[in-house]
């Protein structure tokens, strides 16, 4: 155990920036538990936060129904109804839903919202700007391996810009035969290819290197997603325009206000890249990218360049910002590695997992997700245990590449206090490792902790005797 | 026989791409594209130029124009300061980063990352300055006015001379302190293979 060492090492920013994560996942818990009645106790999966939500919000949401039944109509379209929470309507509740008629067909507009009664939401990074910040994905409430559109974690420098796909176009110029510009018309024409990918931020769990710092899974672990995405491969763009001998890198560039850039390697464009235009069937969402994103499956999360407006191809790397000054690991020495690109190995327990609570000992199934930039997840393992003893968990297919794969695993507690683990392999033999292997071989023992990024490390949480589950450092 | 051997010697080769999962992407590559097309129009210089802003570390990319550390110094009191500060430290609260300092500090347990300590190449300075900043102007500054901000923070840097001009010419031949600060990505770095 590790937890009683400080975050004072770290440079004045990277406390900032924690301290910052710290109470905004205070704030998010603390609104979590306002939105139910103290008294409530769980005794159900969906209840496992303690004071859990759906009762509560149930009776809050009827005595709503029941006052004000005529005027709940009115409420009905609006964009953003305070009275529920984001992405649902306020429709009255029926106390037996089986005596009255239902709410009417298509009155929705013909787009479906989900119920009132769910509240999973992302909750945001406090920057010191709203235009560039981050929120992460609530895994913890997440079933299977796709995260809902609406959830997918966002990492924006400038702002979401809003733009009409009628004007948007994709210029791919530089080291070709000839330069083209695309519609999105254009590029919805081409052979298209559907595929589940995840993508997650480099700077996943940066809290979590010195010591246990988030409490949930959504703060430790929120800044990765998996998608259905749609588009044109890459590879086929390159060939409309002409690939000149000796391009190396294709410079990447979006069209929001920080038009932000990556240099990408070519080879990573003609293995598996994509101009993705879909997110799970309907267009991607304006937060992650409408009308185009750059897509480079495995790839850490900044270089899906979003909003995508020029492919500029080249013989060098273009160094800019984001490559230099931000996205590079420093290492103990002074020196940084750049062009970090891959997101190696990672699994987390989702359920059970820091904040929640189980009501008694008995069976639980614990379950998870695992995920890698280098190919399929090859095997899981579990401990009940602290590490002392591993089983493996049952893979949920498919198991698909660079994605994220669902994995459960039936356990009987006992009631004794314990620590729960998860480690993954994927197919090219490389075992996740323990955040003290990362520390260790990185250099950033000693207080000398200038990288925050590509974290990998075996996530570890406490099973407490009254079955409350924290964040704890267990190696 | 001979021809035997080549054909199974073939099928190893499938064999050992499927078992190593680089069979998918061989497929994609060689059999998926199916054109030309000819979808989409060709550009025209015109149309790259008016959204080609990005300058390299060679200098290409660098447009015409010039400013210096004087010109530069009232540029950034007009649209930096009230960020990034009189002091170029950044104003705590409004997320700009600190410009200057650190030097040094890259290797001392705690590290000061700045454009003086630890941005390897000048164009990056430029390339950013000129598409991002200033943050509630973003693309507003003219190239004079990016060569002249850009002379300003270098300058009171001490990275580049306050009485010369900043332009394509001499912007590629500065020398920023941390130019050999990066390694490449050496992972895989922990072996726990089986």
């Amino acid at each position: 155990m590790n937890d009683n060492s400080s975050n004072n090492d770290y440079d004045k920013k990277t406390r900032t920036l924690i301290q910052g994560m710290v109470e905004a996942e205070e704030k998010a818990i603390a609104s979590r538990k306002k939105q139910a009645a103290p008294e409530e106790e769980c005794e159900c999966r969906d209840g496992m936060f303690p004071n859990g939500k759906t009762p509560p919000i149930a009776s809050r949401r009827q005595f709503l129904a029941a006052t004000a039944s005529g005027a709940a109509a009115i409420a009905v379209g609006s964009a953003a109804n305070a009275a529920v929470p984001a992405g649902s309507m306020d429709y009255p509740v029926q106390d037996d839903p089986s005596k009255v008629q239902g709410r009417l067909t298509n009155d929705d507009g013909g787009y479906g919202s989900r119920s009132q009664f769910e509240t999973e939401s992302r909750w945001r990074f406090p920057t010191a700007t709203k235009e560039s910040s981050w929120t992460m994905t609530p895994l913890d409430s997440g079933h299977g391996i796709v995260t809902p559109s609406g959830l997918h974690f966002e990492r924006h420098h400038g702002g979401i810009p809003n733009i009409n796909p009628d004007k948007h176009e994709l210029i791919v110029h530089g080291m070709v035969d000839g330069a083209r510009k695309y519609t999105m018309e254009d590029l919805t024409r081409f052979p298209s290819v559907s595929r589940f990918h995840f993508i997650e931020c480099s700077g996943n769990g940066l809290t979590e290197w010195r010591k246990p710092t988030l409490k949930t899974v959504q703060g430790t672990h929120g800044l990765t997603s998996t998608t259905e995405w749609t588009g044109v491969p890459l590879s086929t763009i390159l060939r409309e325009v002409g690939v000149q001998e000796g391009a190396a890198w294709i410079l990447a560039e979006g069209a929001d206000a920080a038009v932000m850039t990556r240099s990408v390697p070519i080879d990573k464009a003609w293995d598996d890249a994509m101009l993705v235009y879909a997110q799970n069937g309907e267009a991607i969402r304006p937060e992650q990218g409408y009308p185009l994103r750059l897509l480079l499956p495995g790839f850490e999360g900044n270089t899906h360049i979003k909003w995508l407006r020029r492919l500029e191809i080249s013989d060098k790397p273009f160094m800019t910002r984001e490559e230099t000054s931000k996205y590079t690991d420093l290492l103990d020495g002074g020196k940084a590695r750049q062009f970090s690109f891959m997101m190696e190995a990672k699994s987390v327990i989702t359920f059970p997992s820091g904040e929640m609570k189980l009501p008694k000992p008995g069976f639980y199934e614990i379950s998870g997700l695992a995920w890698t930039g280098k190919g399929r997840i090859k095997r899981v393992e579990v401990s009940v245990d602290g590490g002392v003893s591993w089983q493996l968990a049952e893979l949920q297919t498919p198991i698909l590449s660079k994605c994220h794969t669902r994995f459960r695993f039936p356990w009987r507690w006992d009631g004794k206090p314990t620590i729960l683990q998860s480690r993954c392999q994927d197919e090219t033999g490389y075992v996740q490792p323990t955040i003290k292997q990362l520390v260790e071989e990185r250099g950033l023992d000693g207080g000398k902790y200038g990288s925050i990024y590509h974290l990998n490390g075996i996530q570890s949480w406490a099973v407490a005797a009254d079955g409350g589950v924290s964040n704890v450092h267990q190696y | 026989m001979f021809t035997n051997i080549k054909i199974s010697s073939l099928l190893g080769t499938l064999l050992l791409s499927l078992t190593l999962g680089t069979f998918p992407v061989i497929s994609f590559a060689a059999t998926g594209y199916g054109g030309p097309y000819n979808f989409g129009m060709p550009a025209s210089a015109a149309e790259i130029a008016l959204i080609d802003i990005d300058a390299m570390p060679d200098g290409r990319g660098l447009p015409s124009g010039s400013g210096n550390y004087q010109k530069g110094k009232g540029v950034y009191t007009a649209k930096c300061m009230g960020c990034h500060g009189a002091d170029l430290a950044g104003v705590k609260g409004t997320g700009a980063a600190a410009l200057i300092g650190g030097r040094g500090s890259l290797a001392s347990g705690k590290p000061k990352k700045t454009v003086e300590s630890y941005w390897p190449y000048a164009s990056t300075v430029f390339d950013y300055v000129k598409r991002a900043m200033p943050f509630n102007a973003p693309g507003s500054l003219t190239d004079d006015e990016v060569y002249a901000v850009v002379a300003y923070v270098l300058g009171e840097a001490n990275i580049f001379d306050k009485s010369a001009s900043l332009n394509a010419k001499s912007l590629p031949m500065i020398d920023m302190p941390n130019k050999d600060g990066f390694i490449s990505d050496p992972r895989p770095d922990v072996f726990n293979y089986e």
